[in-house]
């Protein structure tokens, strides 16, 4: 792909819209069918603002969900966890899902400021709450200072894990730890990067916590 | 996921009657009190656990740690375990149990398992965890694969020919060594179950875990005062060095006077049916001078009666070194 290609992308050219409005492609399709909440205008964009309830499914129950200082009135099956809930009924996919069983921190949120697997909970625990996701941390333009030391330490390959490990990096900040990287390493030992950038994840967070 | 239906008691006595409905408090309860969810919901992920009805306890006021009179620490059943494991007081004269919930699972994990939901972890069997498995903890009568398939993880210490599944908990393992108390209300009042009896071993029940009876809420765990002069260790040795569970671990806790010990609490994780306390240990060690000879002795009793399966004969020697290399490190601390 040449420059001028790149430029002819459209301004805000994020995966998840690429593949949502990129033609009658294999994963465009698969992906589609996948989101059940997803609403489309006439022109058959996808509206990729979070919907005010989910789906109507039977024996749904009512919940108030604050997110990222948003309130969402929501209607979920009891079985949603608050990971299904923030991904497909809220639509916020930086979250993602991993393992779904508590083995690889991918979901990691912040519920009350503190870090937690939203695949092991279920979302109607967390009525009233205050929860963050990656997308409440910082914005392309004003990036949290984690998010900026890992682009600037590389800190990441296949890009996966990255939110869940940088949700949990920053609330490593508040947590009691030690100032070495044995320490860092301890406390982010439950997110798992099968791409391996481990070290330069450790990198990041260090240079956060000597500017902190 | 089996539906349920979701119930947020207002108070300890609705979640309590709520609860008593249930037909068991064991393998199989169609009622569950749920605290942080991370064993609860993995397992009703893979239907191991298939509850009609879920009783979220979080907001019941079980969160709190406080002193109590005799100068012990009493601990709520909804404290979570990256609090516990950072209180003041814990750290400072319970320094086996802060270190045991530290070497156990993640941050994250940490900041949502509660007190007493890790008193009633369940066994990582994989068979346990496997419905197209037989499996006598899951359905009674079906059968134990394990003892003949993948046991290297598996116990090797209050094992039955129906069931060898380990406790996975680290945090009841330094418990056991505190002599912790438990304390459960239920449909007919109050009483309380000391540490060694809560945990059943499996016999020829190995769906019944615990002591509990349908209706049965932990309220709070307490601790006995501290023991002035205790050097106390965790020491857990596992397939990787972080969230990983043990192959073997061991809590001790040794007080040193003139280079005899003059008190000792030892209690194992990794190897045990339940959270294994070791009466053998302790008597050995009682008296005796704090030297590896010593110590390599309460090691071997401690795993005298140690049964081995096809895969896991190396968990023996493992245990014996994790316990003497504790006690020696807790002797120099």
């Amino acid at each position: 792909m040449s420059n001028d290609d790149l430029k002819s992308q459209p301004a805000d050219p994020t995966r998840r819209k690429f593949l949502l409005t990129s033609g009658s492609g294999v994963a465009a399709s698969l992906v589609v069918g996948y989101v059940p909440a997803l609403a489309r205008d006439a022109a058959g964009e996808v509206d990729l603002a979070p919907t005010a309830e989910g789906p109507n499914i039977e024996g749904a129950v009512p919940i108030t969900l604050r997110i990222n200082g948003r309130e969402h009135s929501l209607r979920i099956d009891p079985r949603t966890t608050l990971l299904d809930c923030i991904r497909e009924t809220v639509t916020l996919t930086g979250t993602k899902k991993g393992c779904d069983h508590g083995q690889c921190g991918a979901c990691t949120v912040h519920v009350n400021g503190k870090r937690v697997l939203s695949c092991l909970n279920l979302a109607l625990m967390h009525d009233g709450e205050e929860i963050t996701t990656v997308e409440g941390l910082g914005t392309p333009d004003a990036m949290h200072p984690m998010q900026a030391a890992f682009l600037a330490c590389d800190a990441y390959q296949c890009g996966y894990c990255t939110s869940g490990q940088i949700m949990s990096a920053v609330a490593l900040l508040k947590e009691p730890c030690g100032t070495d990287d044995a320490s860092v390493k301890e406390l982010m030992s439950g997110n798992i990067c099968r791409c391996g950038a481990y070290s330069n994840i450790v990198a990041a967070i260090q240079q956060v916590r000597k500017n902190v | 996921m089996h539906i349920f239906e979701f119930i947020r008691p207002t108070d300890p006595a609705a979640a309590i009657a709520a609860a008593a409905q249930s037909k068991t408090a064991q393998q199989g309860a169609d009622v569950r009190f749920m605290g942080g969810g991370t064993t609860l919901i993995d397992l009703m992920k893979l239907n191991v656990e298939t509850p009609d009805r879920v009783l979220d306890i979080n907001r019941l006021s079980l969160d709190k740690i406080e002193d109590t009179a005799d100068g012990g620490l009493k601990i709520g059943a909804t404290v979570r375990n990256s609090d516990l494991a950072n209180h003041p007081k814990v750290q400072k004269d319970y320094l086996v149990l802060s270190q045991a919930i530290l070497n156990g699972a993640s941050a994250q994990i940490r900041n949502m398992a509660t007190v007493g939901g890790n008193l009633l972890q369940r066994t990582r069997c994989v068979y346990f965890r496997d419905t197209a498995m037989s499996c006598n903890k899951r359905e009674p009568g079906s059968g134990c694969p394990a003892i003949t398939g993948h046991n290297r993880t598996l116990a090797i210490l209050g094992t039955s020919e129906h069931c060898i599944a380990t406790n996975p908990s680290d945090m009841c393992v330094a418990m056991a060594a505190l002599e912790a108390t438990i304390h459960v209300q239920g449909s007919k009042g109050s009483r309380v179950v000391s540490f060694g009896d809560f945990h059943l071993l499996p016999g020829n029940t190995p769906h019944r875990e615990t002591v509990l009876e349908p209706g049965d809420l932990i309220t709070h765990v307490t601790l006995p005062p501290p023991v002035v002069g205790s050097k106390q260790l965790y020491l857990k040795l596992r397939d990787r060095a972080s969230y990983e569970f043990a192959l073997a671990s061991a809590a001790v806790m040794l007080t040193i006077a003139s280079g005899r010990i003059t008190h000792a609490r030892v209690a194992l994780g990794g190897v045990g049916t339940k959270p294994w306390r070791s009466p053998e240990a302790e008597t050995a060690l009682a008296g005796k001078p704090a030297n590896d000879a010593t110590f390599r002795q309460a090691a071997e009793a401690a795993l005298r009666n140690a049964k081995a399966q096809s895969e896991n004969k190396f968990k023996i020697e493992l245990a014996r070194r994790c316990l003497t290399y504790a006690l020696k490190m807790a002797s120099m601390s």
